[in-house]
């Protein structure tokens, strides 16, 4: 197995947290795994990317032009990458600030409303977790409890307590995604 | 029990260097390196081991900080980016002329110039053929993983110690930047004076009772000495060079066609590579790991078994010249490159195979 994807949105947004959380979970299961972000000028204020591949064998190239998956959360970013997603792979975005939505028919486009849902819940920062929720659901690579630990490792144990609250995120992403397009 | 994290190249290097037990650390900021030296305050290795870290005023001064240091008879490193490593070669030819043990980190960034801070390969003809004056020789290993950030500094210090000479590790921008798992080697203890005495008996860290005065010096006015010195310099890095050349190889055996590459470009070729095979193509990597001293001979050696080479550099042609030196005209050795901090993508290197090849 090798999930090769990409993470976009505004900086702020907890995309290269996002990121941290899957590859940490990945090396809980054993498994190989790169993180890549996108770094500069562009990190403060602007957009941000990071790519992030869990695999069962060595990982080659962290630096890739076409994803399995690609998780799209602001317009710009739906520009740059809709049309890196591999034939037959996965986009999910969150329709919130997007105004022209992905229109490829050859990909499995999927939506969640992860900034709605984490304003609904009160805990606008874990809108990322609603959005790694949504992931999971469709793309069960990594189980919850590696989640968990995944979250153990990249937290400062300060933090700890509030780790309930992105299990519960995630839990609720996975509910509220909805298929838009699928093959 | 194994030891994992999720690591940046940069912090896994800075965790290494504490790990590998260096006395002291010199450095300036810059990017895309500055995690090294983050990750070593954070740490403060001060507590943890005694070793020194400290922020100097520049860079040239990081570097003399790293002479003394190092002539003293401890182990020392400094690391900075392409820029900060140009302002670090007066200091960088005195060490190795001085013959003394260290550790020079570059996260190369796209250059000529200020350039970027995006990764690129640019610095290879600075690392391999000098940089700095005179004929002298680094020992230059490239880690192409956050693991091999570690474990490459705990090599480069043994393989500068063995030789007295300063060792580089030439990482990149993106390396530095990218977290990766790895597995960390455990606390080795920091040299005791006395093991400096023994293992560094030309060390100036005190002068004993009835002990000649040692100097470290770089200054040989008479010409014979100094033609002497340097023989004795040239001798030495023969002896590297039959010794200590490290490469990897992949589906090399049955390859007609093989790509160089070292670093980041060599994780772009090993995904051509499974790209290439699944469309028949018989595709092998020559990763060459110490880029000084270069893996000429099983270059050369395949030079009479493949039909052509490409070397694949985030440059715009530096490796290339010794790929080309190694096959001395025997194959075509192709070469593509990128620069400013572009990186080339794997099925755009493997229209680049098909094209020059003319598969």
């Amino acid at each position: 197995m090798t999930e090769e994807i990409i993470i976009a949105g505004f900086g702020g947004q907890g995309v290269l947290s996002m990121g941290k959380i899957m590859a940490y979970s990945g090396i809980m299961q054993n498994q190989e795994v790169s993180w890549m972000p996108s770094y500069g000028p562009e990190m403060r204020g602007g957009t941000a990317n990071v790519t992030v591949i869990i695999s069962d064998d060595r990982i080659s190239s962290p630096i890739l032009n076409k994803y399995d998956t690609a998780i799209i959360l602001n317009q710009q970013s739906m520009d740059k990458f809709e049309s890196t997603v591999k034939p037959g792979g996965m986009l999910i975005y969150d329709p919130n600030g997007i105004s022209r939505h992905p229109s490829r028919t050859d990909i499995n486009i999927y939506q969640v409303e992860a900034a709605k849902q984490a304003a609904i819940m009160k805990a606008s920062k874990t809108f990322n977790m609603v959005v790694l929720g949504a992931f999971l659901k469709l793309k069960p690579i990594i189980n919850l409890e590696n989640i968990e630990k995944g979250l153990k490792k990249s937290l400062p144990e300060r933090h700890y307590h509030m780790i309930p609250m992105n299990i519960d995120a995630i839990n609720q992403g996975s509910e509220i995604v909805k298929a838009i397009h699928v093959l | 029990m194994k030891e994992l994290r999720l690591m940046k190249g940069n912090e896994a290097m800075a965790e290494a260097a504490i790990r590998a037990g260096f006395d002291g650390y010199f450095g300036y900021p810059i990017t895309p390196q500055s995690e090294v030296m983050e990750h070593l305050q954070k740490e403060r290795p001060a507590i943890r081991t005694g070793m020194v870290v400290l922020q100097a005023e520049s860079e040239v001064a990081s570097i003399n900080m790293v002479y003394g240091g190092a002539a003293s008879g401890k182990n020392v490193l400094t690391s900075s980016s392409s820029p900060g490593i140009s302002l670090m070669q007066e200091g960088i030819s005195y060490i190795a002329a001085a013959e003394l043990p260290c550790l020079i980190i570059n996260v190369v960034r796209g250059g000529p110039g200020l350039g970027d801070i995006q990764a690129a390969q640019s610095d290879y003809f600075q690392a391999v053929k000098g940089g700095g004056h005179g004929d002298y020789r680094l020992i230059v290993l490239a880690p192409s993983s956050v693991q091999e950030c570690s474990d490459f500094v705990k090599l480069a210090l043994e393989l500068a110690n063995k030789y007295n000479n300063p060792a580089m590790l030439l990482s990149d921008g993106a390396i530095g930047q990218m977290m990766e798992k790895v597995e960390l080697f455990p606390q080795q203890p920091r040299w005791t004076l006395e093991e400096i005495r023994k293992k560094k008996p030309w060390a100036t860290n005190g002068r004993l009772f009835n002990q000649e005065r040692h100097i470290v010096t770089s200054l040989h006015l008479i010409p014979e000495k100094l033609e002497a010195h340097n023989n004795h310099l040239q001798a030495k890095y023969k002896e590297i060079e039959k010794n200590e050349v490290r490469y990897e190889e992949i589906k090399c055996d049955d390859a007609e066609y093989i790509i160089v590459a070292y670093g980041l470009a060599s994780r772009t070729a090993q995904k051509t590579l499974q790209l290439a095979r699944a469309e028949g193509i018989k595709l092998g990597l020559i990763r060459p790991i110490t880029l000084f001293p270069f893996p000429k001979i099983p270059i050369s050696t395949y030079a009479e078994k493949v039909k052509g080479f490409l070397t694949l550099e985030m440059s715009a042609g530096q490796m290339v010249e010794d790929v080309r030196l190694a096959v001395n005209g025997r194959v075509p050795v192709e070469f593509y490159g990128r620069t400013g901090g572009m990186l080339p993508a794997p099925d755009e290197v493997l229209a680049v195979v098909k094209n020059v090849f003319k598969i």
